[in-house]
């Protein structure tokens, strides 16, 4: 087994050397593990950005900044978070590197587009720093751009819309790749209903991220078309109707909170079963609910609208449908814990971040019907309450299951083996400071507070105070929890193949794994979360 | 999974009458419009351009000899499209 | 690694690839459904404006090069490489005489002072305004597909000339064909809806 290298030491395809083997790679992955590298960075600063933020509203008047850059900085905030982390986050990055050997293949299906859309993603990070600097600077619409402010507005949107359309079409692509590789490269012995929960999330997230994406790539063409010919589709005064721009931009951005949020419920229905030593409860509702979501994802998008002024009926009707999507993720977290529920339960970082996961993707969850309802919406509506709800689902949610991907998956991308101390004392604080920082901004919405203010009243200070004082801590948890990931490279302890107990088919090949995944034929197991001998192996491991 | 060995060829001649058939519905189509029905023009013409599509779908791009995976996305791409303008109706409709 | 190619899956990847294009429109069709029933008068005043012969002439020609373009996968598949040759060329030309008439259109249009942001369209009918707004943007962007169809139907007959696509690999030619009946079907849609509307 130690014979084979592993796939930084072989290149594919081959022959390549030094930088060379990195950039003009078809290797699946080593293409996630140059998302890696990317979307880091992009989580690093769009962090700072919300930091600084927060210790702007952490007194009230002017703190640190003034308002201009204060409404840039949440919006570049927005954007990177969205476009350039949480969209291609667990995707580009674990899908990448995991999707394929999960289906025991050795590449995705159009490896030399994959490699394309790795460039079109660093394009479009290009352009958005590009924007930053060019022209009268980054724009200050939120990352929505809502009509008219982002048609009328001086700064840079253009440019900075065009970077959206870009990432886009790389995230696009990337679900073109793997649905592709699902139907045509997955071992011809592994059934619909042997797949693994985490490639199943990413499949179901590759249809939305087809079909979604281009509505927002005409949305944008729309707005840079607006700003170039004034043409007049969405300026009453022409004709036009800016809740139509509206209508199309949350045609794709609601669905995209399900590309943000699925393939982390993926992660989850992985780990959970693994540390539970239990096969996962509800191995069909699961893949069904992420495929049910999906679909009820893409009905529902005018809830974000409710107070825009559109018809009553619709406000009835959407409001209606948001419950149903409540269901399917109702199910997976009941399957969750049905899993947990006399399991043999190993504690283990990845599996202590995804319990945090399910904490607060059910607070988010619930705060969510909150907002859904028409009634208590319109009280709610764009304040503080609704910051929180969606950070609570795609920072407590996505975000940490990115964290506990990083945790469960580093051993097998990397070899080495990282301290387990640090990483809860990590985690731990993150969580911790996530509720300090969450908690009250839901209050202070509840109290009146405005999403997207510069200034407040003073009997909001004491919360912002709290908010801000949390996001330090949080930060300080998430500095740790890196920290030591990187350490662990300068500690070298090697890991073995499977140093979980892990049943699906990574754990099977070694860590690293080498350039073509797998060194002899797989052998699929005719269930992929069948625990039986997984005990006596870990003993073996010596653990 | 799908065979893949022989590829389904269509003979010259079914193509030619598969075009002749649209180059007489574009006909019906143009003629159509010509008479004044009021409202009703609008569905007539979008059946008559519906019913094209499906015979270009069908033959020119083979739909009709695809595999079960092409033909499921297809009809789900097509309700996605129908939701899409289906349900802004909930609004524009009742503004 | 694939020791032989997989036709069917890169026919999937390019039908991916269509339905992104095909949402694409769909968001205008969206608008156009959204306005049309805001402004129906204005829109079949504007209809009447558009030449139908040029439009009923620009769909006959589409429908041809749909039709060739077909022929020529029938044409490799058969081995007859000339007639596939002859087939790829007549398309690439009915794509260019389209472009060619939607030229004089746009630019009698444009004579007539009907372009986005006109002093015309802007003092005028709100409803003019939308409907010659979506007819330049999505003419426009269909126009841009007929481009793209074109490149890529020459690339593949580039690659037919060199004999890199043949009875056994056309997986290129099958997949251009696909894009291009797509922009086909767009038109076929387009069509009605500004041409002949009311």
């Amino acid at each position: 087994m130690t014979s084979t290298p592993s796939f930084y030491h072989q290149s594919a395809p081959p022959g390549l050397t030094g930088i060379k083997a990195w950039l003009l790679t078809h290797d699946h992955k080593r293409l996630g593990l140059m998302y890696l590298g990317a979307v880091l960075f992009w989580f690093t600063i769009a962090m700072v950005l919300g930091l600084l933020l927060r210790t702007e509203l952490m007194s009230q008047g002017r703190t640190i900044m003034g308002p201009g850059l204060y409404n840039s900085f949440f919006t570049l905030h927005g954007v990177i978070m969205v476009f350039l982390f949480a969209i291609p986050a667990i995707p580009a990055i674990f899908g990448n590197f995991f999707l394929p050997i999960q289906l025991g293949t050795d590449d995705v299906f159009f490896p030399r587009l994959n490699l394309f859309s790795w460039y079109l993603f660093m394009i479009g990070g290009l352009l958005a720093i590009v924007s930053l600097f060019v022209g009268d600077g980054f724009p200050d619409t939120g990352w929505t751009f809502y009509v008219p402010f982002s048609i009328q507005n001086s700064k840079n949107v253009g440019l900075t819309v065009t970077a959206a359309f870009i990432l886009g079409m790389s995230s696009m692509l990337t679900g073109l790749n793997f649905v592709t590789t699902f139907h045509r490269m997955r071992d011809k012995r592994m059934g619909l209903m042997q797949i693994p929960l985490f490639t199943w999330s990413l499949y179901s997230t590759a249809w939305v991220q087809i079909l979604a994406t281009p509505v927002i790539g005409i949305t944008f063409i729309l707005v840079v078309l607006e700003r170039l010919l004034s043409i007049g589709l969405f300026d009453p005064d022409k004709g036009g109707d800016p809740l139509l721009y509206q209508h199309l931009f949350w045609m794709y951005s609601h669905p995209a909170v399900y590309i943000m949020i699925l393939p982390g419920m993926g992660v989850i229905s992985e780990i959970i079963p693994v540390f539970s030593r239990k096969s996962i409860f509800g191995y069909k509702a699961i893949v069904w609910s992420s495929m049910a979501i999906a679909i009820a994802g893409s009905l529902v998008w005018a809830h974000h609208m409710y107070t825009s002024g559109m018809s009553d009926v619709s406000v009835f009707v959407f409001s209606l449908l948001t419950f149903l999507v409540a269901v399917p993720s109702a199910v997976k977290v009941f399957s969750w814990i049905a899993t947990m529920y006399k399991g043999s339960i190993e504690m283990t970082p990845p599996f202590l971040l995804a319990l945090m996961f399910i904490y607060l993707f059910s607070v988010g969850g619930l705060t969510g019907l909150v907002l859904g309802a028409a009634g208590t919406d319109i009280h709610v509506h764009d304040t503080h309450f609704v910051v929180a709800h969606f950070h609570f689902v795609m920072f407590g949610g996505t975000g940490f299951a990115f964290f506990a991907a990083l945790h469960y998956w580093w051993p097998k991308m990397f070899g080495v083996m990282y301290t387990f101390r640090a990483a809860y004392w990590g985690a731990v604080l993150a969580a911790i400071g996530f509720m300090f920082h969450y908690v009250p901004m839901l209050i202070l919405g509840l109290q009146g507070m405005p999403r997207r203010y510069y200034d407040y009243l003073p009997q909001y200070e004491t919360g912002n105070f709290l908010a801000g004082f949390g996001a330090y801590i949080m930060v300080f948890g998430i500095i740790i929890m890196f920290v030591n990931l990187l350490m662990s490279f300068r500690k070298g302890v090697p890991a073995p193949a499977d140093p979980w107990g892990g049943t699906t088919l990574e754990w099977k090949v070694p860590s690293p794994p080498p350039v073509h995944n797998f060194i002899d034929k797989p052998q699929i197991m005719d269930f992929p979360y069948d625990f039986k001998g997984v005990g006596e192996q870990s003993q073996k491991n010596g653990r | 999974m799908d065979n893949q060995d022989k590829p389904h060829v269509l003979s010259y001649s079914q193509l030619a009458g598969v075009l002749i058939i649209l180059l007489a519905l574009t006909g019906v189509t143009v003629g159509v419009s010509y008479v004044h029905m009021g409202f009703l023009n609008v569905p007539i013409a979008l059946a008559i351009a519906c019913l094209k599509v499906s015979f270009v779908l069908l033959f020119f791009m083979h739909l009709k000899y695809e595999g079960p995976v092409i033909v499921l996305s297809l009809i789900g791409t097509v309700s996605f499209l129908m939701i899409m303008i289906g349900f802004t109706f909930w609004d524009v409709a009742f503004r | 690694m694939r020791s032989e190619i997989d036709r069917v899956g890169l026919k999937i990847g390019m039908w991916l690839f269509l339905y992104s294009e095909i949402i694409l429109f769909g968001g205008l069709f969206v608008l156009y459904a959204a306005y049309f029933h805001k402004h129906p008068a204005s829109f079949a005043v504007g209809g009447k404006e558009l030449n139908r012969v040029i439009g009923a002439l620009n769909t006959v020609v589409l429908l041809l090069s749909s039709f060739t373009v077909a022929a020529s996968i029938t044409a490799i598949q058969k081995g007859s490489r000339k007639l596939t040759i002859g087939f790829l060329i007549f398309s690439i030309f009915c794509g260019f005489i389209f472009l060619v008439n939607k030229y004089f259109e746009w630019g009698a249009k444009i004579h007539h002072g009907i372009y986005p942001n006109s002093e015309t369209l802007v003092n005028g009918e709100p409803g003019l305004n939308i409907f010659f707004g979506l007819y330049y943007v999505i003419t426009g962007l269909h126009g841009l597909h007929i481009i793209i169809g074109m490149v890529l139907l020459s690339i593949s007959l580039a690659l037919v000339l060199a004999g890199k696509i043949d009875g056994s690999r056309f997986s290129m030619l099958d997949n251009s064909g696909l894009y291009w009946h797509l922009v086909d079907l767009i038109w076929i849609f387009v069509f009605p809806l500004f041409y002949l509307v009311l």
